[in-house]
């Protein structure tokens, strides 16, 4: 396969590509999948993924230059939580004077989704402890769907090409956040807001494999909905997962 | 000043914790079969969960606004078979635009 670099790659066409590799007949050893073709394929599949964690990035540097945290601390920040919501949470609480233990509590519950997400990539991780821990960073929301390839099968490669890629545009917009403030505009007047919501959308479709699968979405959402003007953003997402329990049911 | 390093490097040790227990303690092992069945509905679960609350949630406020324009024409284009690259073009403007004619 050529390496073409693919702006306008098509996610949920890169998900069907991924349905080739099919699940593994039952009883046999699963052969060793092509690692360089899988982190390619993750690499092409996240490219408008990118584009949007970047957008998202640059408005996260503007937050924190306004919370006075300087380039240095916004950007170490960037290149070791890697997780926005955390990071806007944590801004703002500098910003507002507030103390070390409300964002350290608001990080931990707003990531809190990253516990099952970890869980649920554990299998596809291989290799030595060092080598899962430092895998498992790259390991966020866009790079996880990437890396889905359906009936909860992941691909190592594709999670790996994606988060690298995913990573670069976060560290990078956050560079270019933080020391580009005053030029930029605000990220909202110009519809970034809804860019990843859409692009999780379409990266959705593919993923809705049968009715259960629509049938506990959408519980989900209804769960998540339901409990946010209840508890601290980041709780609603870890208790949707509650309605993955219904896969426990027989059909 | 040292309190924002200190900001930084916990809330970084927590979130690397964090997505790094599933893999550092059951890396490179399958799952057993009744928790695989769970595991495999999480990605649609998951992913509806956050598109619902990056759409209608903002903090602990349930809202409507120019997002789910956003999100209809970004799901109208879906269902199109448009450019991914597209999509999110066309979803984006939909909300300045909708911002634009309604400010806030």
């Amino acid at each position: 396969m050529a390496m073409v670099f693919d702006p306008m790659g098509d996610l949920v066409d890169a998900n069907e590509e991924s349905a080739e590799h099919g699940p593994p007949p039952v009883g046999t050893v699963e052969p060793l999948p092509d690692l360089r073709a899988d982190v390619r394929s993750g690499l092409r599949a996240a490219v408008p993924l990118a584009i949007a964690v970047f957008g998202f990035a640059v408005s996260f540097g503007i937050v924190a230059r306004a919370a006075d945290m300087g380039w240095l601390a916004a950007t170490v920040m960037s290149a070791t939580t890697f997780a926005g919501s955390a990071q806007f949470a944590a801004a703002s609480v500098i910003g507002t004077g507030g103390g070390i233990a409300a964002a350290i509590i608001a990080a931990v519950l707003l990531n809190s989704r990253y516990l099952a997400i970890g869980i649920s990539v554990a299998p596809a991780m291989t290799g030595g402890p060092v080598r899962r821990f430092l895998g498992a960073q790259l390991v966020v929301d866009e790079s996880w769907a990437v890396g889905h390839l359906g009936g909860g099968r992941y691909s190592r490669g594709r999670l790996l090409g994606a988060g690298v890629l995913v990573y670069i545009a976060w560290v990078g917009g956050t560079v270019v956040g933080v020391l580009g403030a005053e030029f930029l505009g605000n990220p909202e007047s110009l519809g970034l807001d809804v860019v990843s919501p859409v692009l999780f959308l379409a990266l959705l479709k593919g993923q809705v494999a049968d009715r259960r699968a629509a049938v506990v979405a959408l519980l989900g959402v209804a769960i998540a909905l339901a409990l946010v003007p209840f508890v601290s953003p980041g709780v609603p997402l870890i208790a949707a997962t509650a309605a993955c329990l219904l896969g426990l049911r027989k059909l | 000043m040292t309190g924002i390093w200190l900001t930084v490097l916990l809330v970084g040790a927590v979130s690397m914790a964090l997505k790094s227990a599933g893999p550092v303690i059951l890396g490179g092992r399958e799952l057993p079969g009744k928790f695989k069945q769970v595991v495999a509905l999480m990605a649609p679960t998951l992913l509806a969960a956050l598109i619902a609350t990056q759409i209608f949630a903002s903090g602990s406020h349930l809202t409507f606004d120019a997002r789910v324009v956003g999100l209809g024409v970004g799901a109208a284009a879906i269902m199109l078979r448009v450019p991914t690259l597209l999509v999110v073009v066309l979803a984006a403007m939909a909300t300045a635009l909708t911002r634009l004619a309604f400010p806030a």
